[in-house]
């Protein structure tokens, strides 16, 4: 334990050097004619050297107040035009000193045996969200001290403020790219997956020809295929579709098909003494047995469709959608848009996945990597 | 046994050599695919060669017209022979440092993947090797690696290619980051399945012989992670190679695999596309066999019996 009181010493002194040290190469006020600010850099001094002898679960909280209001201070002090790009050890000391005490803070959360069952899920989700916030504190930081130029790496509250201006065109791109390109080239390809899985999996035949060669096939560079889709199908959202139609088929194909052959002899013959038909077992056997399969085809293909819609537009658009959007502004070199359209398309991924990975919870619920 | 017994009492049924039977159904699917193939090269390329006749007021019967969709310079769709010729001709037709030589093209992009899977490889197996030894990193980490294959990462290859231009990288450098990037995520996942695979009980046994966390790292975890490392390094390979092809698509790069499509579907050369398509299939093949050479050899390195 000692080292970890070191450590927190260590991060009450580099914060502390923010009182003693230059914030700036240039001239400013001394942290006198900012007594809010300085306020704030002694409570968090404290708060940081207090973590150090309270209880455990007590210096969580303590931590996490004092790298709040720690990183609260460093980026009002960048929000001063003579600090912002010039800033020196009085700036990065602290920042360091927080980084630092961060990790603290997320160590021993790592570490608490919650008491109470519902903890684990709040815990574990609060881990992974403590820490990209703090990734996003560390990229304004250093994006703002060290006056990156917006056309190089526009900071995350620049991309923000660009986001919430343009939400009309990220709508239109957004339909045009995810509604209209992806999603219903999604839905096709995957029933078309699965139907032709069902029938090669009733006729023997059929099946033992197309599951090699739908496994060549998925290993293959499909997205290629965009500009000729293009061609046929002209510069618009059918297109598109078609492009996801065609990379989402061979991943469902083949998933369900192994699912389909996943239920064993004994639940066969079991439903064979009961005298159920084809229909029957399909329902009753073979498709529960497959849901797992069919799921995980199901997520393999949301990135895949993503990727291959937004690939299809890089061959030719109606001046709409996520990926023209993209090429277009960065060969402007307008980042900030380009960095609001990527945030735009990975929570749209994100939910998209979590909805998927929701409705597998819900469907096989009774699968045993749920039944902990 | 029960089996041969049951099908000797039904003397009827033709037993097929067993490699008959799983190569009879690929081979009858795939000439079905060819057939299928060549009916809509004719249907799909009949107004083009038709329209071409009556501009040139031409008489034509109906073979001259089928003949012709087998021949049309600019079809929607080419017959298989002629994609086949193509490939053959971009292939061997020209030297080997030409930039109409299709090996060229083909050397620039798996330039470009190699370089991108070292990278991405290297750096998936440090990051689940630090996964695995530290907790903070494997709980805080660990989600924010999934998530970033949620995002549509091609969508960051622009970027990528433009800031790393500024910075004065051009290049082969740029695309092997962006297939990198992409294919880093199956080797971290495998990697960290394989390095947790082993058992609890073999970690006691290590730790009762006293063994140090560096020598039950190199004894027992790392090569019970070889056989999860090669599964996911095949899929990632091929992931590169599609990295490094769609990184020229956005750039307008000059040479590569990607710049014969951007090129082919710019001037309509339909052929080329697809010639193009062949190229990248043969070089997936090519390194996925590459990297199953490679895990044998390392299989029986380590012993294993095949």
């Amino acid at each position: 334990m000692t080292w970890q009181r070191l450590a927190y010493f260590a991060a009450a002194l580099g914060m502390l050097a923010a009182t003693v040290l230059p914030l700036s190469s240039e001239p400013t006020p001394s942290l006198l004619a900012r007594p809010i600010v300085l306020t704030a850099i002694l409570l968090t001094t404290v708060l940081y050297a207090g973590a150090a002898f309270v209880t455990p679960r007590v210096s969580i909280a303590v931590t996490f107040v004092g790298v709040a209001l720690g990183c609260g201070v460093t980026l009002a002090l960048l929000r001063d035009d003579a600090i912002a790009s010039y800033a020196t050890s009085g700036i990065w000391l602290p920042v360091v000193a927080n980084w630092g005490a961060a990790w603290l803070g997320v160590a021993k959360l790592a570490a608490v045996k919650p008491r109470d069952k519902a903890a684990p899920g709040t815990i574990d989700l609060a881990i992974p969200l403590l820490f990209g916030a703090f990734i996003f504190y560390l990229w304004e930081v250093a994006v703002r001290g060290f006056g990156v130029p917006l056309v190089l790496f526009p900071a995350p509250s620049a991309i923000a403020v660009r986001f919430f201006d343009s939400l009309w065109m990220l709508w239109q791109d957004f339909f045009q790219t995810f509604i209209l390109g992806m999603l219903s080239g999604y839905v096709i390809g995957c029933g078309a997956g699965f139907l032709v899985a069902v029938l090669a999996h009733r006729y023997t035949f059929l099946g033992r020809g197309l599951l090699p060669i739908g496994n060549f096939i998925s290993a293959l560079p499909i997205v290629g295929i965009a500009p000729i889709m293009v061609m046929w199908f002209g510069f618009d959202w059918p297109s598109k579709a078609a492009v996801v139609v065609v990379i989402t088929f061979f991943p469902m194909l083949v998933n369900t098909l192994a699912g389909l052959n996943a239920a064993g002899h004994i639940e066969r013959d079991l439903m064979r003494s009961y005298g159920a038909g084809y229909r029957q077992t399909l329902q009753k056997l073979y498709l529960p047995a497959a849901m797992p399969f069919i799921f995980n085809a199901l997520k393999i293909n949301s990135t895949l469709a993503f990727i291959g819609a937004i690939v299809a537009e890089f061959f030719g658009t109606p001046t709409l959608g996520i990926g023209f959007r993209i090429s277009i502004e960065a060969g402007r070199m307008a980042l900030d848009v380009v960095w609001a359209e990527i945030a735009l398309a990975a929570l749209a991924g994100m939910a998209f996945y979590g909805i998927v990975a929701l409705a597998e919870r819900v469907t096989t619920f009774w699968h045993p990597s749920y039944r902990t | 046994m029960t089996r041969s017994t049951f099908s000797a009492a039904r003397p009827a049924e033709i037993r097929w050599h067993p490699t008959f039977v799983r190569i009879a159904p690929v081979v009858v699917i795939v000439l079905v695919l060819i057939a299928v193939w060549y009916v809509a090269a004719v249907l799909m390329n009949l107004n083009l060669v038709r329209g071409a006749f009556e501009r040139d007021d031409t008489p034509y019967t109906t073979g001259q017209l089928i003949a012709g969709t087998m021949r049309a310079e600019r079809p929607l769709l080419p017959a298989p022979h002629q994609i086949v010729q193509t490939f053959a001709e971009d292939v061997f037709g020209w030297p080997v440092t030409s930039p109409r030589s299709l090996v060229y093209h083909g050397w620039v992009t798996l330039s470009a993947t190699f370089v991108g899977f070292l990278l991405g490889a290297t750096f998936g197996i440090v990051l689940a090797v630090l996964i695995v030894h530290v907790r903070t990193l494997q709980k805080s980490l660990l989600p924010w690696i999934i998530c970033s294959q949620m995002v549509p990462i091609l969508a960051v290859a622009p970027i990528v290619i433009v800031v790393l231009g500024a910075i004065g990288l051009r290049g082969l450098l740029p695309k092997a980051i962006i297939s990198a990037y992409l294919c880093f995520f199956p080797v971290v996942i495998g990697v960290v399945k394989g390095l947790t695979s082993p058992d609890p009980i073999q970690g006691d046994l290590m730790r009762t012989w006293s063994a140090t966390p560096a020598q039950i790292f190199w004894k027992l975890r790392w090569p019970s992670a070889v056989p999860f490392l090669f599964a996911s390094l095949k899929v990632s390979i091929t992931i590169s190679l599609i990295g490094a092809i769609v990184a020229e698509l956005p750039t307008g790069a000059q040479a590569g695999i990607g710049a014969r499509l951007l090129a082919g579907s710019y001037y309509g050369q339909t052929i080329q596309i697809w010639a193009a398509l062949v190229a990248a299939s043969v070089l997936a093949v090519g390194l996925i066999g590459v990297v199953s050479l490679i895990e044998r050899w390392v299989a029986q390195l380590m012993g294993a019996r095949s």
